[in-house]
């Protein structure tokens, strides 16, 4: 995923917009913080979610960390391969280490969220 | 991030040049990691760890009185401890539950060195002076100290390269007191990571040229700056206690499976009386080892569960980088102490299936 096309919630987590669905994960930046990935948990395919719904944990060594949604909808994908390799969210936050793709049910929840500029200005400040 | 209120190690700018993440500990602030916990417990398996454990406490005890003292105030032989010998024990309350846990260094006659917790050592420091009969000087001297520890199979044979003191013959909580890089030091073949290794009590204005020194040794043989995260899975894996986690005013050394350290037959100490009549009641709680069953890493604070309800507590939990499951400690009650026994953990309202296992979960290979 571009991270200059991503919009990004306060709770570090990426969304990036496929048509009507939407890729979601965890930035750089909250990676980072939580240090080795060793276990995920993810919602089930079919799960209906609500903006603000926590919707899994990551667990590291040090801590463990809840996965929020900023957008509404259902669950249609989640990424299997983070069972067994849980450390592509270290290696790859955007890319193979995205969470879960959900189908949006109020699109303009996105307009919400911040642009990767203003996420930098973030973490920069936060 | 860093809070203003902590106090610094010596070690402070180095820790910041090799990339240490600060965070506050114990009233310091520690790197609790440079590279990954991960990257630097492998690290001090394989080959070496330096650490900085600055912020733990010393406090000198001297005298004519000062064996005779720390014997009525230990539960551990302290008649028994030669010159040049360290060995690990406890203060206790008067109910026989732990106030802290300690080393003495017994360096002469008349002289020792009581290392104890960060957190505890104006606590501690009050409780000795307090008893301290009159031909006994007790002195808090954290301040003289920077404590760096040097763990992991290559320790001897990069600390040797840089001290003319003989370290094989020192055993394992045996000491001397040399130089290493020209500057005064006392080499402590102790650690709490489970690994051999060395622990180095060095002057504050030392502490930074020496870790640098040990850094440039050691380099090529595998050596990195490694912080407390790594510390903390090292000594969890190692099955060593920590103050706060697996001892604390509510237990006994009966109950955290420290006995050895316990001698009941060399005289009065605090807590005796109290862990005779413990020991006579028989067991509340026994500490065990756990590996989670399912997916998911039990901490400290979770609730232990029997099919008739609570049957303890975590007191620690991680991933354990070595066997690369999730792992960790708990007092629970003595009818499920037995090795195999399976019970479940509350972990965030979802129960995980857990089992007991034998402590150690990792022993160095001899």
């Amino acid at each position: 995923m571009d991270p200059e096309s991503c919009q990004y919630s306060k709770e570090h987590e990426w969304f990036y917009l496929e048509d009507d669905t939407c890729v979601m994960g965890i930035t750089e930046f909250a990676q980072d913080e939580l240090g080795e990935v060793v276990f995920v948990e993810l919602p089930e395919v079919g799960t209906e979610v609500e903006a603000g719904n926590e919707i899994g944990t990551i667990e590291s060594v040090k801590a463990v960390s809840e996965v929020f949604t900023a957008i509404s909808g259902v669950v249609v994908e989640v990424n299997e391969l983070l069972k067994d390799m849980p450390e592509k969210i270290n290696e790859d936050p955007l890319g193979e280490g995205w969470l879960a793709k959900i189908k949006l049910s109020a699109p303009s929840e996105l307009d919400q969220l911040m642009d990767a500029k203003q996420y930098a200005e973030f973490t920069a400040h936060g | 991030m860093s809070d203003e209120t902590n106090a610094r190690t010596p070690l402070h700018a180095a820790h910041l040049r090799a990339g240490g993440r600060m965070v506050p500990f114990a009233g310091w602030e520690m790197p609790v990691q440079y590279s990954g916990v991960m990257d630097e417990h492998r690290a001090v398996r394989s080959a070496a760890g330096l650490f900085d454990v600055s912020h733990m406490g010393e406090v000198r005890v001297t005298g004519p009185g000062a064996e005779a003292f720390l014997q009525s105030l230990t539960p551990n032989d302290v008649a028994k401890l030669a010159p040049q010998r360290v060995h690990y024990t406890a203060l206790l309350t008067e109910q026989g539950t732990y106030i802290d846990d300690l080393l003495i260094y017994r360096e002469s006659d008349d002289v020792f060195l009581l290392v104890v917790n960060a957190a505890n050592v104006e606590s501690d420091f009050a409780w000795i002076a307090r008893h301290a009969p009159r031909d006994v000087t007790v002195e808090n001297v954290s301040a003289e100290f920077a404590l760096l520890a040097l763990q992991g199979p290559m320790a001897q044979s990069i600390l040797q390269g840089l001290t003319a003191t003989e370290l094989a013959p020192i055993r394992y909580y045996g000491f001397r007191r040399g130089e290493v890089s020209g500057r005064p030091a006392i080499v402590s073949r102790t650690g709490y990571t489970g690994e051999d290794g060395f622990e180095l009590y060095v002057a504050p204005d030392d502490a930074e040229a020496l870790w640098n020194a040990l850094l440039a040794a050691g380099g090529d043989r595998g050596l990195v700056p490694a912080g407390l995260g790594a510390r903390d899975t090292l000594r969890l894996e190692a099955a060593m206690a920590l103050y706060g986690h697996e001892l604390d005013r509510e237990t006994t050394p009966w109950d955290a499976r420290l006995d050895w350290t316990v001698k009941l037959d060399c005289g009065d100490f605090i807590g005796r009386e109290a862990l005779v009549a413990a020991k006579a009641a028989g067991a509340r709680k026994k500490l065990v080892g756990f590996e989670v069953r399912g997916r998911g890493i039990a901490r400290e604070g979770c609730a232990a569960f029997g099919p008739d309800g609570a049957i303890g507590r975590v007191t620690s939990g991680t991933f354990s980088p070595t066997l690369e499951r999730a792992l960790g400690m708990a007092y629970l009650a003595p009818e499920w102490s037995e090795i195999g026994r399976e019970f479940e953990i509350d972990v965030r309202g979802r129960r995980l299936p857990a089992e007991v296992v034998k402590l150690p979960f990792y022993r160095r290979p001899s």
